[in-house]
């Protein structure tokens, strides 16, 4: 029961309240006593002090402990009592002292605490506010800095206009000094003249001194000038100019005819290929507008009869271009959209076909690129065998080597060529020899032939008698001049005297029915001999 | 492909009649005629001094040969070498000669570009033109011969007189919106006329023959303008070649630009095919006996061919030096093909390099690099064929098949300054410094 007030007096725990729940106790306990009281009874006097002989104890105040005055009284030896107390007392001033102390220290502590705390929280702040300003001052810098660059660059730039404009300048100041030089040498140059001529006086007069004039290149004479003249050649100005102006503009309009056809076909094949995928309404009234246009413009072509030609047909040109402006989108569009089609599609087909065209591709690529080397290589040697047919023949040995090389093959079908040469040479001597033996034969039997036949007509005319036992001696002569055969001639003789030869013995007079054929055989073969014989078995004379 | 013996010449005079039949040299102060074929002298005149241009007129019976220090100019008629004519400026001295395209006038300005005087073979009259401008291209004549253009300068304000060649009538005289008219040229139709300005203000006028214009075209400001104009064969297009590097075509109907062809440093990502030309070092044997020597002029002459390059190719560029005026900088030629399907130009700063363009495609199809800068290129009148040479011993000649180098046949180094063609495009005039050389073509030989 008196433990709670006792537990409260000796385990005061907070700091500000120590001193005052002290007094508050030592108050306490004054007025109090009958609570302290309560401890200590008449009946429980032994167990109070062994109970506080074993405090005492454990506090270590062995020293001293409280015993009664006489074993069984009431009261306390005084003494031990009185020492305990004053004892228990020390220990309490002592402690008071000390806890005095500890609560100065601790105020003091707190006080420094709340002191470093403010701090603390004030340099935090300030930390805060430093760091906020470094940011600012970054950014700040930063904008600078960019600003610096670009002023660095617009500095730059300005510099060098300047420096190209002063380049200019410099050029120009160079060639207006040049040709102020070039001015000023040229102006004494005139005033030396001038004071030379002023000095000489004698004037060398100019003159022309011709041998005879000469005529008008074009052979006319030359006219007066005269205002007709005059006009002619405004008149012939004018004219070459417009004939040039004609021709520009008759190419012009060729061209332009050209391009609006071009242009008309374009638009039809834009439709054309539009349409059938177009199959929506739009796609219709777009090509009814197309066809409007169409129309329009035909009309339009048929009005330029009219008046305000250029009006229309700047409209119709406007429209054109406006119609194939619109399907060009059109189209594009389209094309857009199969491409996009066409990709996808591409993805999921199969990579076969892929592989396949890049490989065709590919194929085509090497095989393009191979030509290319080839033709490369080609144009080199070419130009290399150029270069050597142009060269003198001052190159090194090698070239030289490669010439004979390149050029032994010809020396040997030349040298083959001229072996066949020298034997139709050869050939064609013997033969020309031949001939010309043949020919004097031929002289000499024909000489001899013709005074045969001389003798045998005179023979034959003489003996152009009635009688008949005349001409039988006369025959034999004419026999002997017919048989010239075969032995001698290397020559072919023409048809047309062997012709004649028979006609002349056809046209003797039948009376005498003299008949003899002339069978000329003349075969003419090249480099062969040729032989003319005359049938021997054919004459018959009778 | 023959190469005649080589002749004689002074001062580059060397000329193939109109006719394609004779050919006029000058030696010193003496005018060879030779006859085309077989290279015989047919006529021999001899002039009053050294001649300093020489010229045929256009019926190819007359020659006119000028002596710029003596003020002289003598012609010569080849069917009458009996017939002679001088004409003396007297102390107004000359500085240029020409022929009208009638062959019958001689237009002769004068010294510090004083007047034209124009005299008349015919009858002897003298015509005057005063306020001549002194510009690289002041007169220019029609192709028909109808009409001359003259570019004349008035209180400092450029004009153009168009005359009628027929009787020397002023026909138009319009003043042209130029700062400074540098040249003028006659389409190959007769009925527009090029006019541009000096290369201070890049600004080029088309006036129609009748002195209206009919547009400007100016590409940039500022910087360094027009180098070379010419028109294609048809009339068609206008090539404009400027400082900058770059052409401009422009069509003759809008005149507008319809394209422009670039002369990049380093080519790649194109079509065209790229010609180097390299040189062959002569192997010098270690006997360095006589006969060696003697039968190997190869040490002089370095063999040389076209190779093809492959891309990509960095071409040789040489920066000209910025204070001096007229830049090696920017195209300086510009030639078409006869049939105007190509046009070849050359740009300055890559001067050994020649380009080729088909005017069809409107791009790049050759580029020839050489060794050394390229003198001259000239096209075949008759083929599309380009014949070029550089300085050196060697001709070179590009066609679509291809092209090829060969060297010039003769002792002694024969160095190709100029060339030109013969008016059928069967031989080529050949022209060193003091000598001269005919090549003919036979066939074909434009393999690679």
């Amino acid at each position: 029961q008196p433990t709670p007030l006792i537990s409260h007096a000796t385990m005061s725990p907070s700091k500000q309240n120590n001193l005052l729940s002290m007094y508050s106790s030592l108050s306490l306990s004054k007025s109090s006593y009958s609570v302290i009281s309560a401890f200590c009874t008449e009946d429980n006097i032994p167990q109070c002090i062994s109970y506080i002989n074993q405090e005492l104890a454990s506090l270590g105040l062995s020293s001293t402990c409280i015993e009664a005055s006489s074993p069984g009284a009431a009261g306390l030896n005084p003494v031990p009592a009185l020492n305990a107390t004053y004892e228990l007392l020390q220990i309490h001033r002592r402690t008071m002292c000390s806890l005095e102390e500890l609560e100065r220290e601790q105020l003091k502590k707190s006080s420094t605490l709340e002191h470093v705390q403010m701090n603390n929280s004030r340099l935090k702040d300030q930390l805060e506010l430093s760091i906020r300003e470094k940011s600012g001052l970054h950014e700040m810098e930063r904008q600078l800095q960019l600003k610096i660059k670009t002023l660095q660059s617009c500095l730059k730039t300005e510099k060098d206009e300047v420096q190209k404009l002063q380049n200019i300048i410099a050029s120009r100041a160079s060639q207006y000094s040049h040709d102020a030089k070039r001015k000023e040498r040229e102006t004494a140059k005139l005033k030396e003249r001038l004071s030379q001529l002023l000095v000489d006086r004698k004037d060398k007069k100019l003159a022309i001194d011709v041998l005879n004039c000469l005529g008008r290149s074009d052979g006319k004479r030359s006219h007066w000038k005269t205002a007709k003249a005059a006009a002619s050649h405004e008149g012939e100005m004018y004219k070459s100019l417009l004939s040039d102006y004609e021709a520009s503009q008759r190419s012009l309009m060729l061209e332009n005819a050209e391009l609006k056809k071009v242009l008309q076909q374009m638009k039809k094949e834009m439709i054309h290929v539009l349409s059938p995928r177009q199959p929506s309404i739009r796609g219709a009234t777009a090509d009814d507008s197309q066809e409007q246009a169409d129309s329009d413009l035909e009309d339009r072509a048929g009005d330029s009869s009219r008046g305000s030609l250029d009006k229309s047909c700047e409209h119709a040109r406007e429209q054109l271009t406006n119609s194939i402006r619109q399907q060009w989108r059109k189209l594009r569009n389209h094309m857009e959209r199969l491409d996009s089609q066409a990709s996808q599609v591409q993805n999921q087909l199969e990579s076969n076909k892929d592989v396949i065209s890049r490989e065709t591709h590919e194929d085509e690529m090497e095989r393009m690129r191979r030509e290319v080397q080839q033709c490369k290589e080609f144009i080199d040697a070419q130009q290399q065998l150029l270069q050597q047919q142009l060269n003198t023949s001052f190159d090194d040995e090698t070239a030289a080597l490669l010439n004979d090389c390149y050029t032994l093959e010809e020396k040997e079908r030349l040298k083959e060529e001229w072996r066949l040469f020298e034997e139709q040479k050869r050939n064609f001597e013997r033969e020309r020899t031949n001939f010309t033996e043949a020919a004097i034969r031929l002289g000499r039997e024909k000489k001899a032939f013709e005074e045969d036949r001389a003798s045998w007509l005179k023979n034959q005319f003489l003996n152009m008698t009635p009688f008949t036992d005349r001409r039988r001696c006369s025959s034999s002569d004419g026999q002997s001049a017919l048989s010239i055969s075969k032995s001698f001639l290397q020559l072919a003789m023409s048809q047309e005297t062997t012709h004649a030869l028979n006609r002349y013995f056809q046209l003797l007079p039948s009376g005498r029915r003299f008949k003899s054929q002339v069978k000329a055989k003349s075969r003419l073969r090249c480099g062969d001999l040729s032989i003319f014989s005359l049938g021997e078995d054919e004459n018959s004379l009778t | 492909m023959n190469f005649s013996e080589v002749f004689k010449q002074s001062n580059q005079l060397c000329k193939v009649s109109p006719d394609g039949k004779y050919l006029a040299t000058c030696v010193q102060y003496r005018l060879v005629v030779r006859d085309v074929s077989t290279l015989q002298i047919l006529q021999l005149y001899t002039c009053l001094d050294q001649i300093s241009h020489m010229d045929w007129s256009s019926d190819s019976l007359f020659i006119l040969c000028a002596m710029y220090k003596r003020g002289l100019v003598q012609v010569w008629s080849l069917e009458q070498p009996d017939w002679h004519c001088k004409i003396d400026e007297g102390s107004i001295g000359l500085v240029s000669s020409r022929w009208s395209p009638d062959g019958r006038h001689i237009l002769n300005t004068t010294e510090f570009h004083l007047r034209v005087t124009v005299w008349s073979l015919c009858t002897k009259a003298v015509s005057y033109i005063k306020y001549p401008k002194a510009c690289s291209k002041g007169i220019d004549f029609s192709r028909d011969g109808c009409y001359m253009a003259l570019a004349e300068r008035r209180d400092c304000k450029d004009y153009v007189s168009v005359f009628v060649c027929d009787d020397w009538h002023l026909l138009r005289h319009f003043e042209t919106e130029t700062q400074d008219l540098a040249g003028l040229e006659w389409s190959p139709n007769g009925c527009v006329l090029a006019v541009w300005d000096s290369c201070l203000e890049y600004k080029v006028l088309l006036y129609s023959l009748d002195g209206r214009l009919l547009s400007t075209y100016s590409a940039y400001e500022w910087s360094l303008g027009v180098k070379s104009v010419t028109w294609s064969p048809s009339s068609q297009f206008l090539a404009i070649g400027s400082y900058d590097e770059k052409v401009r075509i422009l069509n003759h109907i809008t005149w507008k630009k319809i394209t422009q062809f670039e002369h990049p440093s380093t080519i790649n990502n194109t079509k065209a095919v790229v010609y180097k030309e390299v040189e062959r070092r002569p192997v010098v044997s270690d006997d360095l006996s006589l006969h060696n020597i003697t039968v190997g002029t190869t040490l002089f002459n370095t063999q040389s061919k076209y190779e093809i390059c492959p891309l990509p190719v960095q071409i040789p560029v040489v920066k000209p030096d910025p204070d001096r005026a007229n830049p090696k900088i920017g195209i300086s030629s510009l030639a078409f093909s006869a049939d105007g399907r190509y046009l070849a130009t050359k740009n300055d700063n890559m001067a050994s390099v020649a380009w080729v363009w088909d005017m069809q495609k409107m791009n790049l199809v050759a580029v020839l690099e050489h060794t050394s800068a390229v003198k001259c290129f000239q096209w075949d009148p008759k083929h599309p064929r380009l014949a070029l040479c550089t300085g050196n011993a060697k001709l070179y000649l590009w066609s679509p098949a291809g092209c090829v180098s060969v060297q010039v046949p003769a002792e002694g180094g024969f160095q190709v300054q100029s060339l030109s063609w013969h008016c059928t495009g069967d031989s080529l005039i050949l022209l060193g410094k003091e000598q001269l050389c005919l090549c003919y073509m036979e066939t074909e030989q434009e393999d690679k």
